[in-house]
């Protein structure tokens, strides 16, 4: 198995701990209690890697212990020539009503942090859960 | 893990004591803003400097570095180039390019799996950016991982070799969507298989959405014509925009047949009027 240290989930996580900390310091919380992200499958990020990378990234930071809540995005196209939007697969993203392949991704490669909870006080954990 | 709520926390009694001191605050930011960021400095340093920008990505072994010297060969003597080298370990890539008489930046990744924007920022400190015509950042060889990360190229250009076959682009459809041109390297070796199809690569594009031309060559017996062309296209192209900033009243006046791009637009897509399906 891979490492999680050898793909690039590792590299978002960190991203999306850093986008999630700055918001609780501008909002004074010492603590992220949870993480709402956005991923779409032509973002080319593996929800699985991200949720595996997720520990390690946050290992003292205020997200540690936080939970992440991801919420996929489904892919969607709009096709000029019948001015519908419809859900597509990710490796065809033509039209599913015409075949026409000029369409344009309406949805699908989105890597949005959402919202964060924010704990107005701090809690101690009184042993960190990585070894 | 807590059963009851699902948070982490080891003490739950704690947790659900504080519950009503959560809040949540919305964000909605993408979670490359880091990385865009720092890509959109480097396009600036780029622009500032006028020259043509070039990410190269493919598998391992698909002929990345290989197809740059042969493109030095053809190409050294009209353009002052440059490239910027990316694997995980050896200087042997910028090696093999400062032998064409090319100044070359190796960046040794260690362990991460694709270039990223800071990492091209700091290569591109030991580059003479004012003094160069055309730039290649020659990624990992990865067709997953480097798909995910702007560089602030103003072109992507994906390498596919023939012995890799004709289905990739539908295996690894976030790499070949956001490519500008794929380039169907080892043409040569066309004959001797019998499974690569040129036009099914061309036909898989089009399942993706993609206008990206799609041109089939072979470094080590030509012609690369279609491809210094298409480069020579980019870079005039990059020439315009930094020599004659169009105003916006003449978007009709200045280039006749072709979509005019306002320069903040063409940032995001500098190479749009040469992406046409069949160059």
């Amino acid at each position: 198995m891979r490492e999680p240290r050898d793909v690039h989930e590792l590299s978002l996580c960190r991203s999306l701990i850093r986008q999630a900390a700055r918001v609780a310091a501008e909002h004074g919380a010492p603590r992220i209690r949870r993480l709402c992200v956005r991923i779409g499958p032509l973002s080319g990020v593996e929800v699985a890697l991200m949720r595996e990378a997720f520990p390690l990234a946050s290992r003292d930071t205020p997200a540690e212990g936080a939970r992440l809540e991801i919420a996929t995005a489904p892919v969607r196209v709009h096709c000029p020539r019948c001015a519908q939007e419809t859900e597509a697969r990710v490796n065809d993203l033509t039209c599913p009503r015409c075949g026409d392949w000029q369409t344009r991704l309406t949805g699908g490669d989105e890597l949005l942090l959402v919202s964060v909870d924010l704990a107005a006080s701090a809690i101690e954990s009184p042993t960190p859960s990585n070894p | 893990m807590c059963q009851t709520c699902g948070c982490a926390l080891p003490d739950h009694l704690q947790h659900a004591s504080s519950e009503h001191d959560v809040h949540t605050v919305a964000v909605l930011e993408g979670l490359k803003a880091h990385n865009d960021a720092a890509a959109g400095h480097n396009r600036a340093h780029f622009d500032r400097a006028g020259l043509l920008v070039v990410n190269l990505m493919s598998s391992p072994g698909a002929g990345k570095t290989r197809l740059l010297e042969a493109t030095i060969e053809a190409l050294g003597g009209r353009h002052r180039l440059a490239v910027i080298e990316g694997d995980l370990e050896t200087e042997n890539d910028a090696r093999r390019i400062r032998a064409k008489g090319v100044p070359a930046v190796q960046i040794t990744t260690g362990s991460a799996c694709h270039l990223d924007a800071t990492m091209v920022h700091r290569a591109l400190h030991a580059l003479p950016l004012e003094d160069l015509d055309i730039l290649f950042i020659e990624n990992v060889g990865n067709l997953v991982c480097p798909a995910s990360f702007d560089l602030g190229q103003h072109a992507s250009v994906t390498l596919l070799s023939t012995p890799e076959g004709d289905d990739k682009p539908l295996k690894y459809p976030v790499m070949f969507r956001q490519s500008d041109l794929v380039l169907i390297t080892k043409a040569d070796l066309l004959p001797v298989l019998d499974d690569f199809e040129v036009a099914a690569v061309e036909a898989h594009m089009r399942r993706l959405a993609s206008p990206a031309p799609v041109l089939a060559l072979s470094s080590r017996t030509g012609p690369l014509d279609a491809w210094l062309a298409w480069l020579e296209t980019g870079l005039a192209e990059r020439r315009r925009h930094v020599f004659r900033p169009a105003p916006d009243g003449e978007r009709l006046l200045t280039r006749p047949g072709a979509p005019y791009h306002a320069p903040d637009h063409a940032q995001d897509h500098p190479l749009d009027s040469s992406r046409s399906p069949a160059p």
